[in-house]
């Protein structure tokens, strides 16, 4: 058998490899109480909160936070029920047609965005639909529904199907079992489900900037602010408040659904 | 068995929903249909039937004089595709998402296999959730962080030049077709905020392939005399192929299709992404946009059918 303990060039790459991965979230997290006002230069010369009261000051910032809020919420709805739908029909009976459902399900996270993002766009124009709110909201919920779809059915499958039958047995009817048996078992998988549905849809910019019409979300107000160096402290801020409200999700949905093979958010 | 289930509770509430629940579960071919009948609304009228319009719309006829879109069919936007100015644009693309995939393998592969073979417990979880978090953070916040580290006087070029590396980056920055004048205008820099960004899509699949790995495969590779180095290159790599096969569909997918790291980091010159963008607004020419977009998703198409062969799909 081979060595129990791995080599310093393994510990070396595995953990260089997590700092690579961490190191720009942390510049992030400390240009936001950078001093200065224009320059990024590292290192910061001083902390400072006062950038945190100006953002907050922003209405455009107030306004595309809201925007976000709101389509990241009315997608995450939608992809909840749908997926949990999906996941219901899906995990247990095998019938013709079901393997190109579940293909159908990914297909939007598994393309690249531009073509989910034109192929909507060219959609609404001919069928000569203003792009706005609601259009974003349909192209969030599209691919947000695999997430949710994907918690939900990992649940399922641990999920003994005797517990069904055994409420059946026992006299409850098909609402009951659903109310009682498998909505309290899968409670948290819905949940982890609707959180990371939430970060995805709160992040999403590629299929938002062709669906968005004259609408902003934070992500695309973000991608304006890039060509304004002179607010780049306003900027750094926004930019690790996103930071936080997309991360913050993972970690919850980690310990909602651990024990077990926890699928949270393997693959996008 | 529901039948009797019926019969045997005479006490029962006799509710609509009752009712309906309880016919749902004597027919399951309609409880079926029924479940499935909203997300395949959802995803066959909006989702399928947007991709089937967008081709259509490749086939209309864009006038170059007028800037309008006329209805009349033509293959002439996909034979453009070959001209040689989109074709560069093409292969500018293929050959970053190829090379972003090899990187990226070659990053993922120790990070993953000491996950898998060298961790338990709390620091498997350790590791779990320090890939997954860099995972899900914001996409464009990611992005501008690269341009933060990368500007001139930022993050990077203050380790360059505390490390003293400064001679062997203007020698990088010097290679024709990887440098250019500076780290962000470089091709160099793309990549490496490409990497970056994919990287942790890489690690995932690659782990799970090597946790599958029983350890009596390796105990009999060892009691057959090969050295850990020979196990290493003839059981655990080939095996951990399904792995980074699934990996790299989401690098090259990803990398293909991405066109606002290519706006933000790098050197003109559109990738696939941003000339689809482009066309379709700047432009309005969403005959030539649609024919682009056709481009990724042959492409993937002939990917995926060749990782398949791989085993990529059970390593999914």
């Amino acid at each position: 058998m081979h060595s129990e303990k791995a080599s310093w060039g393994l510990k070396l790459a595995a953990w260089g490899g997590l700092v690579f991965l961490h190191f720009p979230i942390l510049i992030i997290f400390l240009y936001a109480f950078n001093t200065e006002d224009a320059a990024f230069s590292f290192p910061p010369q001083g902390f400072t909160l006062h950038w945190f009261s100006v953002a907050f000051a922003r209405q455009d910032v107030l306004d595309a936070v809201t925007l976000s809020v709101k389509i990241a919420a009315l997608a995450t709805l939608i992809a909840m029920v749908l997926g949990t739908l999906a996941a219901v029909a899906l995990y247990r009976r095998d019938f013709f047609g079901k393997e190109s459902i579940s293909l159908m399900l990914i297909l939007p996270i598994a393309l690249p965005g531009i073509i989910t993002g034109i192929a909507l766009l060219s959609a609404f124009k001919t069928l000569g639909i203003e792009p706005g709110f609601m259009t974003i909201v349909v192209g969030h919920a599209t691919f947000c529904v695999v997430i949710v779809y994907n918690n939900v059915i990992a649940r399922f499958r641990r999920t003994s199907h005797s517990l069904i039958e055994a409420s059946m047995d026992l006299g409850a009817d098909g609402w009951q079992t659903f109310r009682y048996v498998i909505l309290p078992n899968l409670g948290s998988a819905l949940l982890a489900g609707g959180m990371l549905a939430f970060a995805l849809s709160f992040d999403e910019i590629i299929v938002t900037t062709f669906t968005a019409g004259h609408e902003r979300t934070l992500p695309i107000w973000l991608l304006n602010q890039l060509g304004r160096p002179r607010d780049v402290p306003v900027t750094n801020v926004v930019a690790m408040l996103v930071m936080l409200v997309t991360m913050l999700p993972i970690l919850g949905a980690y310990y909602l659904t651990k024990g077990g093979e926890g699928v949270a958010g393997s693959g996008k | 068995m529901s039948l009797t289930l019926d019969a045997t509770a005479p006490e029962a509430r006799h509710g609509a929903l009752r009712g309906l629940s309880n016919l749902l579960y004597r027919k399951p071919t309609l409880y079926l249909s029924l479940l499935l009948v909203p997300p395949l609304l959802w995803f066959g009228a909006i989702y399928l039937g947007s991709l089937l319009t967008l081709l259509w719309q490749g086939f209309y006829t864009f006038d170059d004089f007028t800037m309008t879109v006329t209805p009349s069919l033509t293959w002439a936007n996909f034979a453009a595709l070959f001209t040689p100015a989109n074709f560069d644009i093409i292969q500018r693309t293929v050959l970053m998402a190829v090379a972003v995939s090899i990187a990226s393998a070659a990053l993922a592969f120790p990070i993953a296999y000491y996950m898998a073979r060298y961790t338990s417990g709390k620091t498997k979880a350790f590791f779990y959730i320090a890939v997954m978090l860099p995972m899900w953070a914001s996409y464009i916040v990611k992005a501008y962080a690269w341009t933060l580290l990368l500007a001139k006087g930022g993050v990077a070029m203050w380790f360059v030049q505390h490390l003293g590396l400064e001679p062997l980056l203007n020698l990088l920055l010097s290679v024709p077709g990887v440098g250019g004048n500076t780290l962000s205008t470089s091709n160099l820099g793309r990549f490496l905020v490409f990497v970056y960004i994919w990287l942790p899509f890489m690690i995932l699949p690659i782990q799970a392939s090597l946790e599958r790995l029983p350890p009596s495969l390796l105990q009999a590779s060892a009691d057959l005399g090969a050295q850990p180095r020979q196990t290493f290159m003839q059981v655990i790599l080939p095996l951990s192929v399904p792995g980074i096969a699934a990996g790299s569909i989401f690098t090259f997918s990803l990398t293909l299709g991405d066109f606002i790291v290519p706006s933000l980091v790098g050197p003109p010159g559109y990738f696939i992404g941003g000339m689809v963008y482009a066309q379709q607004g700047a432009i309005g020419n969403m005959p030539m946009a649609a024919a682009f977009t056709l481009v990724p998703i042959v492409l993937i198409a002939v990917y995926l059918s060749i990782v398949k062969r791989l085993g990529a799909f059970d390593a999914l």
